[in-house]
């Protein structure tokens, strides 16, 4: 096993290139039970000596208030790392320093890596760590992660911490006299019951219930209520007072002592300024242009459709190798498997599942990379800085845009790297609101069909059209965001203090690393499960099969057919294997024939599970204007949005129909009396909000942390759909819209 | 010059903060990024729209929304 010895640190302060540099490959990449937040694990070797390291979660405090720091926190509890290495950002060392001294008030074991420090010399920022190291009574080691600088000699200060038996010695820190004293009453109340004291200080539990911290607050009621109510009775006390006399609360009081003692430590000759401190530097000029008024937005815009271009342009052709790979196999399987129901699953259940989940693979580590590049060079926190305020309105984040772009707000997107793109937010509640909306963008497995119905009945304004969809879909999420945050998931929106950090290169290691744990996560978790539903789907389709009479009957039709004909044109069709060369009278044979096979095949998928489904909810689905033909399609949809169009060609007995050549297949719905323009709009807006694929719906399931969600998305989007696509029937309808 | 709420601050104008008024979870987020009083802040600029805020402080650059700002009283000078 070896030592465990845990990484904390804020948010870009260097901390996941030093956990590359020093894991390399040798990373894995998980959850921490319960929770979507990313647990990374690695392995350091040095003079023989194993250690695993725990990348803890990037934070700038220890709060109750983020899933992050909880996360941290029970980690450090509960595991009890040898000693936890914490990353400091020597350019910006006075906040830094506020995380590392709520370590040392948990009583934790630590050993400052000074990083940055090339950074910070730029900067006219010098440091004395030795002075640093002496006040603080703990070692300080300056590093470049980048490059690896100072690595070794951290690594040795750890391990020699490691092999130190005596506990370090707790700094106790002022909070200033009212709190100090309130502070010191507590914890004998602490101690002298021994509440919390098998894992926690008894002094941070004090600090703690001076804080007012929730998850401390709980712990303890559940341990012991009566001591517990006992304190919160002393803290109430000092809180009542120190809005009296000082207006202000112990939590704010405790803050600002943290950081008058770091400011107080820091003069004692630690720091000096050469520059300004706040003067501007190269980031800043460059911010001077990248969120200027006038320029920022369209340079934004440039580059949000720049990511777009890259993640589906350039995985064209690597999605065509997949395909064309697949498409082989499935060919090979038709030629040399003997027809029936196991060449059906391996056909359309195993290898069209499988080829599902790996042709998502491109896409994903595109947008990941892309996506990386920009969160790593910094750009995506001005993005998220300069729409945030349009967001906002609807209780969504300015980091939202990126995961709506990549749906598909920008038409042809995709919502699985969609909903995977929501992990640069870091609000909950926001976050979900995005990932449950992200799905009415227009994705590219829905245009084809748009492209159907509109080729069928609005090829005169088929430009408006295709706007009025990107509105619907744009104004539609945004609004069914906003009711979402005012019903299932409301509370307040999760505070904007963000940190807008120095625009910085990101490694090219760094980024193909994180690239492809991404990705590999999705294969994991997302595939098997994603395989399996592929084989229900086809099973709902197939099962069960058309009884013996009826496919008699079809067989007997065949035979008809071929009897009518001389033998010598029979003959010749069976012995050719391409299509040229064939007589007419051989090709009106062909034609019959496949219209008989095709025949069949609409009869066999209105007998299938999904056919008697479609034609059950028929009477409801007339509201909407579909007949059992649509929602046999829109059951299908379910697999893949493009599938809506095949499912229709089978349903209207065309036999195969490619999403991309709809010619036959528009005609026949155009001159079809069941449908008119009014159905196609209604179709139209159905597409755009029901239910999303059920590979989007396994990646919600697993952002979110719960296949509730998953759920949540399917009952409510397709509701919605519904209820929207009646809307418009009946009123067009009613109106006498659109040949309704 | 006196007291002011940082919303009404304009861009490149500095201060030092008097007062953190904010409780809860958001005071909490403000006053780990080191908005406590005694901090020296200046206006770094704003978003196209004018919200959320851009501030130096500490050296580095924090944004903040308007209606979190409308909870920070700044000395200016």
């Amino acid at each position: 096993m070896g030592t465990t010895i845990a990484l904390a640190g804020n948010p870009n302060s260097g901390k996941t290139t030093l956990f590359n540099e020093l894991t390399g490959a040798r990373q894995h990449v998980g959850n921490y039970p319960g929770v979507t937040v990313e647990k990374k694990q690695g392995a350091y070797v040095s003079n023989g000596y194993k250690m695993n390291i725990v990348d803890l979660p990037g934070t700038y405090s220890l709060t109750a208030y983020s899933l992050e720091e909880v996360v941290a926190r029970d980690f450090l509890v509960s595991k009890k790392p040898k000693v936890v290495i914490n990353i400091v950002d020597a350019s910006n060392l006075e906040r830094n320093l506020y995380l590392s001294l709520q370590f040392i008030e948990m009583g934790i074991p630590i050993c400052i890596a000074l990083n940055m420090i090339d950074v910070a010399k730029n900067r006219g920022i010098e440091i004395n760590e030795k002075k640093l190291s002496e006040l603080l009574g703990i070692p300080v080691i300056p590093t470049i992660a980048r490059n690896g600088q100072g690595k070794t000699e951290l690594m040795n200060a750890a391990e020699k911490m490691v092999r130190k038996t005596e506990k370090p010695v707790p700094l106790d820190i002022s909070y200033g006299g009212d709190v100090d004293q309130v502070l010191v009453e507590i914890e004998a109340e602490i101690s002298a019951n021994n509440f919390l004291t098998d894992t926690y200080r008894a002094r941070w539990v004090a600090l703690k219930y001076l804080e007012n911290d929730k998850q401390i607050h709980l712990l303890g009621q559940k341990t012991n209520p009566d001591v517990s109510a006992n304190l919160e009775a002393m803290v109430n006390r000092l809180s009542t007072h120190l809005q009296d006399t000082l207006n202000t609360y112990p939590e704010a009081m405790i803050a600002d002592h943290r950081y008058g003692y770091i400011r107080s430590i820091l003069k004692q000759g630690v720091v000096s300024f050469q520059l300004d401190q706040n003067r501007l530097f190269v980031s800043d000029k460059i911010d001077k242009i990248l969120t200027n008024r006038f320029w920022g937005p369209i340079i934004m815009i440039v580059i949000l459709i720049g990511l777009y271009h890259f993640t589906f342009t350039y995985s064209e052709t690597p999605i065509g190798w997949l395909e064309s790979f697949f498409g082989w196999l499935g060919g090979m399987v038709e030629t040399y498997m003997q027809d029936g129901l196991i060449k059906s699953l391996v056909i359309s259940g195993i290898i069209d599942g499988v080829g599902g989940v790996i042709g998502f693979v491109p896409l994903i580590m595109f947008m990941f990379f892309g996506i990386s590049l920009l969160e790593d060079t910094g750009y995506l926190a001005r993005a998220a800085f300069m729409l945030d305020r349009i967001f906002q309105i609807f209780g969504l984040h300015g980091s939202s845009v990126m995961a709506f772009i990549v749906s598909g707000g920008i038409a042809g997107g995709c919502a699985v790297p969609g909903v995977m793109a929501t992990r640069t937010l870091k609000s909950p509640r926001e976050r979900l609101a995005t990932l449950l909306t992200v799905p009415f963008m227009n994705c590219g497995a829905k245009l084809p069909v748009f492209a159907l119905l509109v080729a069928a009945f609005f090829t005169r304004n088929k430009a408006e059209i295709m706007l009025i969809i990107t509105l619907t879909s744009w104004s539609g999420a945004l609004l069914i965001a906003k009711f979402l945050r005012i019903t299932v998931i409301r509370g307040p929106s999760t505070p904007f203090v963000m940190e807008l950090p120095p625009y910085r290169l990101p490694t090219f290691k760094g980024l193909v690393i994180h690239t492809w744990e991404r990705t590999w996560q999705y294969i994991k978790k997302a595939g098997t499960i994603i395989l399996g539903i592929s084989i229900i789907l086809w099973a709902m389709m197939t099962f069960p099969g058309l009884p013996e009479s009826q496919k008699q009957s079809f067989e007997a039709q065949r035979q008809e057919e071929i009897t009518t004909v001389p033998s010598i044109i029979v003959a010749e069709l069976e012995s050719t294997d391409t299509k040229e060369q064939l007589s007419d009278e051989a090709q009106i044979l062909q034609n019959s024939l496949l219209t008989i096979d095709a025949r069949e095949a609409e009869a066999a998928l209105k007998f299938s599970i999904a056919g008697r489904f479609g034609t059950a909810l028929e009477s409801v689905s007339r509201l909407a204007g579909f007949d059992w033909r649509t929602n046999i399609a829109l059951v299908g949809g379910f697999a893949a949005k493009e599938v809506v169009v095949s499912t229709l060609g089978t349903a209207y007995s065309l036999g195969k129909i490619d999403p991309e050549d709809n010619q036959s297949l528009s005609k026949t719905l155009a001159s079809n009396p069941s449908w008119s323009p009014l159905v196609a709009l209604s179709l139209i807006i159905f597409m755009i909000f029901y239910t999303p694929c059920f590979v989007a719906v396994v990646c919600i399931s697993k952002e979110a942390g719960s296949w509730k969600w998953g759920a949540f998305s399917m009952a409510f989007n397709t509701l919605l759909a519904f209820v929207l696509a009646v809307l418009v029937f009946q009123f067009g309808t009613a109106m006498g819209l659109l040949g309704g | 010059m006196g007291k002011l709420s940082m919303r009404k601050m304009k861009e490149n104008q500095s201060g030092i903060i008097s007062a953190v008024k904010a409780v809860g979870e958001m005071g909490r987020r403000i006053r780990d990024m080191g908005l406590v009083p005694g901090t020296n802040i200046k206006i770094q600029g704003r978003a196209p729209l004018y919200d959320p805020v851009a501030l130096r402080v500490m050296g580095f650059t924090l944004t903040l929304r308007n209606n979190e700002a409308d909870f920070i009283d700044v000395e200016v000078k």
